[in-house]
């Protein structure tokens, strides 16, 4: 059980509205992102359902129940921090055991509790070490079985994979779906990375200045994207944003073109430029472009794709992959 | 080679402040050593023979050897336990947001810059004096009788006078560590359930041994020669009821004119000294390791 219900939820810092105004339903057992760049209000959101900050206006609700006055720990929420917020002069089983032993769960309990969550998170080995002894991995994993063991109404994840490198990102990343499909708990997961949203979310959120800008499942973002914000933001490579003459053609103030979506060709096509670098990846190829009419481009070749520096290119966008936005920035029907 | 010539002309300029530093210390352990097997009284100058370890007996045997080392480790345990309990609340107090914590901080330090002499007067003709002291005008206008604080509580008041002046150094270092605590720790343990209380034990506590460890560690070394605050208010009296072994050992030499006897009984100070700096290092040492 772990619904959550955001409306109207304000905050503001000494009279500047970090967060204007949101409404958000999540529903029980979903997963979902908040994503948006630094200092669009992610984190302060989520600190607002924790209860770690209050809220300047607006309803909190948790399972149906009014919780914004409630204080974080009766919340029923765990969370897990950027920095993990291990307990440094605890061992790992202290550090996991201490929200049950906080709530007075008797020893026995405890430790088949926390015995049960090290198996999960394969921390058995480790249950007698110190964080400092830990490597950034093992110990994202105890900041997640301090929060398993709670047996919370929902997880809350605070970039928690920020703080490791990019190889242990992606086997985290693995991990803490694997544990979404084995706990089926709601999640709420706060993230800059849009890749991590993409891979993660059922359900993800862009945020930009402390306001919704769509919310949607992952497909849903990248094939129709409520405004150029969102359009620029999810996907990678960054879509192609094109205005003038070119964006007229097709009865619209700027489109978008991801560049998946450009067919190339050395012979004929709809815009023509010259390349200035090729990334070849072997599995795929990056040309940026520099088009006639059109600016900077970037198309992206599945294979190899042999064109260097200062060859032409001509590129055809996909029929019906064109995005078209008005002059207000809203994607045209 | 280069690292020899390096480390030769490394030598030679590190020499003399080495060579300053031995003699600083050695030549008066030297002499100190030496007067003790004399009998050696200011007194009757150009009398001195040689009297092996005589003086230690005498120095050891004195009733107020014994009193003194009491009080020594009454003083030193006692302004411990008020700078470490008041210094931990002090600095948790001022680590709260509030207006003009600067200054209200700046405020609180400024008796550790107050000279011993000068706060042992202050304490003891404005604040504790039975007649005219602010002690005993508050005690009488409760109509309650005034306490005559050297006569009736003198180490007690000795106690409170060095600890006032110490209590802003503990809270000082206690500060720093509270505010290097991470916040995301407390808010994290806010989380899983703690309240205010287990906050303070199970988290800011552990995270404060270190600093705590430093203040038992610095206050001890000064705190075992407190002298001018006893020589400015009691004169380590009445008796010796506030006779530290360093007092004592002031008395031996400059009050009955005793220079061997008071050798001795710094050799003997420099001893448990050096015992009470291998038990401190060792329990900072484990305490600062991890």
């Amino acid at each position: 059980m772990g619904a959550i219900a955001l409306q109207g939820v304000k905050k503001s810092f000494g009279g500047v509205a970090v967060i204007p105004g949101v409404d958000l339903e999540i529903e029980n057992g979903e997963f979902v992102v908040f994503v948006g760049p630094s200092g669009c209000g992610k984190s302060t959101l989520l600190r607002l359902i924790a209860g770690l900050e209050d809220a300047s206006g607006g309803m909190i609700r948790i399972n149906g129940k009014d919780a914004t006055a409630l204080p974080p720990a009766r919340r029923g929420l765990a969370m897990v921090f950027q920095s993990y917020a291990l307990y440094p002069h605890m061992s790992v089983y202290r550090n996991i055991a201490f929200p049950l032993k906080m709530a007075g769960v008797d020893k026995a309990e405890i430790d088949r509790k926390v015995r049960g969550a090290a198996a999960t998170l394969n921390l058995t080995d480790y249950l007698d070490r110190r964080p400092g002894q830990l490597s950034g991995g093992q110990r994202q994993r105890v900041a997640i079985g301090r929060a398993i063991v709670r047996e919370p109404a929902a997880f809350l994840f605070d970039e928690p994979l920020s703080n490791l490198d990019a190889a242990l990102r992606v086997s985290m990343r693995l991990e803490i779906s694997e544990l979404h499909q084995k706990l089926g708990a709601t999640m709420v997961y706060v993230t800059h990375d849009q890749v991590e949203a993409m891979t993660m979310a059922d359900k993800i959120v862009v945020l930009n200045r402390g306001a919704i800008e769509q919310v949607g499942s992952p497909l849903e973002l990248y094939r129709s994207p409520a405004n150029l914000f969102v359009a620029a933001f999810i996907g990678s490579p960054k879509m192609n944003l094109i205005e003038g003459a070119a964006a007229a053609a097709h009865g619209a103030n700027t489109i978008g073109v991801r560049p998946e979506h450009l067919t190339l060709s050395r012979e004929a096509g709809d815009w023509k430029g010259v390349v200035t670098i090729a990334e070849h990846l072997g599995s795929d190829t990056f040309l940026h472009v520099e088009g006639e009419g059109v600016g900077a481009v970037t198309a992206r070749v599945s294979g190899e794709f042999g064109a260097g520096p200062g060859d032409t290119v001509h590129m055809t966008p996909e029929a019906g992959r064109v995005y078209r936005f008005g002059a207000d920035g809203k994607a045209m029907a | 080679m280069a690292t020899t010539h390096t480390r030769a002309a490394a030598r030679l300029t590190l020499a003399p402040s080495v060579i300053l530093l031995l003699a600083w210390m050695a030549i008066p352990l030297a002499m100190t050593l030496y007067f003790s097997t004399l009998r050696y009284n200011l007194l009757m100058p150009g009398m001195e023979s040689y009297v092996g370890v005589e003086n230690y007996g005498w120095f050891l045997t004195d009733p107020a050897f014994k009193a003194a080392i009491v009080n020594t480790l009454t003083l030193v345990l006692g302004v411990l336990a008020i700078t470490l309990i008041g210094g931990t609340a002090l600095a948790l107090l001022l680590d709260q947001p509030m207006w003009g914590q600067g200054i209200v901080r700046l405020l609180v330090i400024a008796p550790f810059f107050v000279m011993p002499t000068v706060s042992a007067l202050v304490w003891k003709n404005m604040l504790m004096h039975p007649v005219n002291g602010l002690f005993a005008w508050i005690a009488q206008s409760l109509g309650m009788e005034p306490v005559d604080w050297f006569a009736e509580l003198p180490l007690f008041s000795i106690i409170v006078i060095v600890a006032w002046g110490w209590l802003p150094f503990a809270t000082l270092i206690i500060l720093t560590a509270l505010q290097s605590l991470d916040s995301e720790q407390r808010e994290a343990a806010e989380m899983d359930g703690a309240g205010p209380v287990s906050v303070f034990a199970y988290i800011t506590l552990p995270h404060l041994a270190r600093a705590l460890t430093v203040v038992v560690l610095i206050e001890t070394i000064f705190l075992l020669s407190v002298f001018a605050e006893i020589l400015v208010t009691t004169n380590g009296g009445p008796g010796t009821a506030t006779t530290n072994l360093a007092f004592l050992i002031y008395a031996q030499a400059l009050l009955q004119y005793d220079i061997g006897g008071a050798s001795a009984g710094g050799v003997i100070a420099v001893i448990l000294a050096n015992i009470v700096a291998v038990f401190l290092i060792r329990m900072v040492g484990k305490n600062l390791e991890s």
